[in-house]
């Protein structure tokens, strides 16, 4: 597992800046919670059974280590690069996000919280935390904007059965960013008793640092994996990001790889030239909201602006504070993909390969195609396939005109 | 002088508490704001907080957030905010009036910038609901010079060795958030707030106001036992949300305050 260390010269600092990114703006209330929080979870990195615990739940629970597999006919069909695929859709509930969950359910049981809310925007965050509150005895309700609901229906069915609340939030673009606010207004109200497990590499510090401390075994399997199965490093990552953490938890442990180089692909919606897309990178300005200083889709007065994708756990105006400070330092490259290129990556890889991607892995996959179009026959791409595409099914169908 | 130190200064020589009421700026349209101000001005209110539409008003329950909505249908942003302060300033020199709202607006006009147009407005004090002051040196860099005050806020899990560093750091005066919750929520215990407020008082020379949850003159009375003002929003903002023609609400305004102001002195 991966281990910061304040005055490691490693990100973020104490306070949890990643340069001009990152930090804690959050109403007062809070600060005693992420004080607590980020004591424990440095604590728990210390502890081995911590750790043992962690990774014994990952293999017997997630049935992690989730395959590299070389898919050779979607490379045959994309271009000239081998193209391997991280296959994070193989973990239980069927996306990265459990890595996460697992870890903060251990971190809420050494805080004695009963009570587990999270936000949502895909489902399949919301998926990850009501399975292990389920494991945990803990009460759940994970909060869903209304269209989201609308365009997820099977996850939310799914964490009905897992015994969760799901809370629809009407206020705002009625998605994942207004569940967010509305997760942190019951968090402020139940503090004593409730542990919010954020999804993402986004919010206020410590969440950034440890969503990608959790996250990191992605990225740390499939560094020992190429090297076994290959025999050599990749040269190129590419994952999507809504707000990072399947990228940052396959870009982390290859960051001081000087030969890898990393693409982060975000949601470019109807495309750039509009203003419907959800890539705050690519298309907005720093600034502050959900508890951190970066990257966000805001107006000229700092009012967050309304975001669309395709795909739902993209739909997010902010990103991650260290994906901004990559961003800065050019160590990441960030690009976009438009819904229809998605969709024609989410067709491709299905019908080549027998794999349904989610349609937030099918933006990485889509860029994968642009990349190994103009790169070396040796070149070898890893991306990360964040997810799985059964949730996803009742979307694309009514793009193709069928009901299901 | 600066008028919350003139206001506070008053109220302790009078031996009276403050009422401090919040409304937002814009909310229901932007005409309304200097009439309303005038209005909770005349009706008792020592200051006057003034909340600044954002689209994600995070710390906020369902009253504020529909206000700030209201607001944002009108297009009314930070810069418009401190526009109706200067107007409100033609007619009132002396009331204080502190803008509360969320960091980003202020970033997008940028920290200096913004300081200078508050400044120039006649803004006393500023209340950003999530900026902790471990981030907040920036911002108190640009407004304590222009004699705006930075007025940071408790809560009830802040702790000791914290209250005393916050009471350190702000001015003008100390927030006390007297629930764990939303602005607008129903379970305030009077009891607790008075202990909490005993033992702040005891770490600072700043007054200190007690918010969030009070509603009904009795509330504000009780509260006002223990601390040096006492906040009202959620219930002045949903007499503006409601049905009533503007005249009607501003009487209805108006009725709220002095009542509210009269179980204060009376307490
Ligand atoms: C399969 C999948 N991939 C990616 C994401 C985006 O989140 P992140 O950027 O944090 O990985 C989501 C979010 O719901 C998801 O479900």
């Amino acid at each position: 597992m991966y281990r910061h260390r304040a005055g490691d010269n490693e990100l973020p600092d104490s306070a949890g800046h990643f340069g001009p990114y990152g930090g804690r703006f959050v109403a007062e209330t809070l600060m005693s919670a992420l004080d607590e929080l980020t004591q424990v979870y440095q604590d728990a990195l210390d502890d081995p059974t911590f750790v043992a615990d962690f990774k014994t739940d990952l293999a017997r629970y997630v049935g992690r280590p989730s395959p590299l597999y070389e898919a050779k006919r979607f490379a045959a069909k994309a271009g000239n690069a081998r193209v391997f695929l991280k296959r994070e859709d193989l973990n239980h509930t069927g996306a990265h996000k459990i890595n996460n969950t697992i870890g903060q359910a251990l971190l809420a049981s050494r805080m004695g919280k009963r009570r587990i809310i999270a936000e949502t925007g895909a489902g399949q965050h919301g998926v990850a935390t009501a399975t292990v509150a389920a494991r945990l005895g803990a009460e759940c309700t994970v909060y869903m904007g209304s269209t989201d609901i609308e365009r997820q229906k099977p996850n939310v069915y799914r964490m009905k059965m897992l015994g969760a609340h799901v809370q629809a939030v009407d206020s705002g673009s009625k998605t994942l960013k207004d569940a967010m606010n509305e997760a942190m207004r019951d968090w402020v109200t139940n503090i004593d008793t409730t542990h919010y497990i954020i999804g993402s590499v986004a919010g206020p510090h410590p969440y950034p640092v440890m969503v990608r401390d959790f996250q990191a075994v992605i990225g740390e399997e499939c560094r020992e994996q190429c090297l076994e199965q290959i025999g050599q490093l990749p040269d190129i990552l590419i994952a999507c990001v809504g707000g990072g953490s399947n990228a940052m938890g396959l870009f982390y442990p290859f960051l001081h790889d000087s030969t890898v180089s990393m693409i982060g692909v975000e949601a470019g919606g109807e495309g750039m030239h509009t203003s419907r897309h959800a890539a705050p990178l690519n298309g907005g300005t720093p600034g502050v909201l959900h508890g951190a200083n970066t990257y966000l889709m805001a107006d000229e007065d700092g009012l967050i602006l309304d975001t669309h994708s395709i795909s739902a756990g993209l739909d997010y105006p902010g990103v991650g504070p260290e994906h901004a400070y990559l961003k800065d330092a050019g160590r990441v490259k960030y690009v976009t993909v438009t819904d229809e290129e998605a969709l024609n990556a989410f067709r491709l890889l299905s019908e080549c390969e027998g794999i349904v991607p989610a349609l937030e892995s099918a933006h990485a996959l889509a860029q994968a195609v642009k990349t190994s179009e103009s790169s070396d026959v040796e070149d070898v791409i890893v991306v990360n396939l964040s997810g799985r595409g059964d949730k996803d099914l009742e979307t694309v169908a009514r793009i193709d005109g069928v009901s299901l | 002088m600066s008028r919350l130190g003139a206001t506070f200064d008053r109220l302790q020589r009078l031996d009276e508490k403050g009422l401090i009421t919040f409304i937002t700026a814009g909310d229901p349209n932007l005409s309304a704001t200097v009439p309303a101000l005038k209005k909770l001005a005349d009706a008792g209110a020592d200051v006057l907080e003034l909340g600044v539409p954002f689209t994600d008003p995070e710390a906020d329950g369902p009253a504020i957030q529909r206000s700030s909505e209201r607001a944002l249908l009108n297009r009314v942003t930070l810069r418009k905010t401190c526009e109706q302060v200067a107007l409100f300033r033609q007619h009132d020199e002396v009331t204080p009036v502190v803008l509360m709202g969320y960091m980003n607006p202020i970033l997008a006009l940028g920290i200096d910038p913004f300081a200078q147009l508050a400044a120039d407005s006649g803004v006393d004090g500023l209340i950003v609901v999530n900026l902790p002051p471990e981030e907040a040196a920036e911002l108190n860099a640009a407004l304590s010079p222009r004699g705006i005050d930075l007025i940071l806020l408790v809560a009830p899990t802040t702790p000791i060795e914290r209250i005393e560093a916050l009471a350190s750091s702000g001015s003008g005066f100390l927030y006390y958030v007297s629930i764990k919750g939303i602005t607008g929520a129903d379970h305030l215990d009077v009891t607790d707030v008075a202990q909490r407020v005993a033992s702040i008082k005891k770490t600072t020379d700043l007054p200190v106001s007690v918010g969030f949850g009070i509603k009904t003159p009795e509330a504000a009375a009780a509260v006002a036992k223990v601390a040096d003002a006492v906040v009202v929003g959620s219930a002045l903002v949903d007499i503006l949300g409601g049905e009533n023609a503007f005249e009607e609400s501003l009487k209805e305004l108006h009725a709220l305050t002095s009542a509210l102001k009269r179980a204060i002195r009376a307490c």
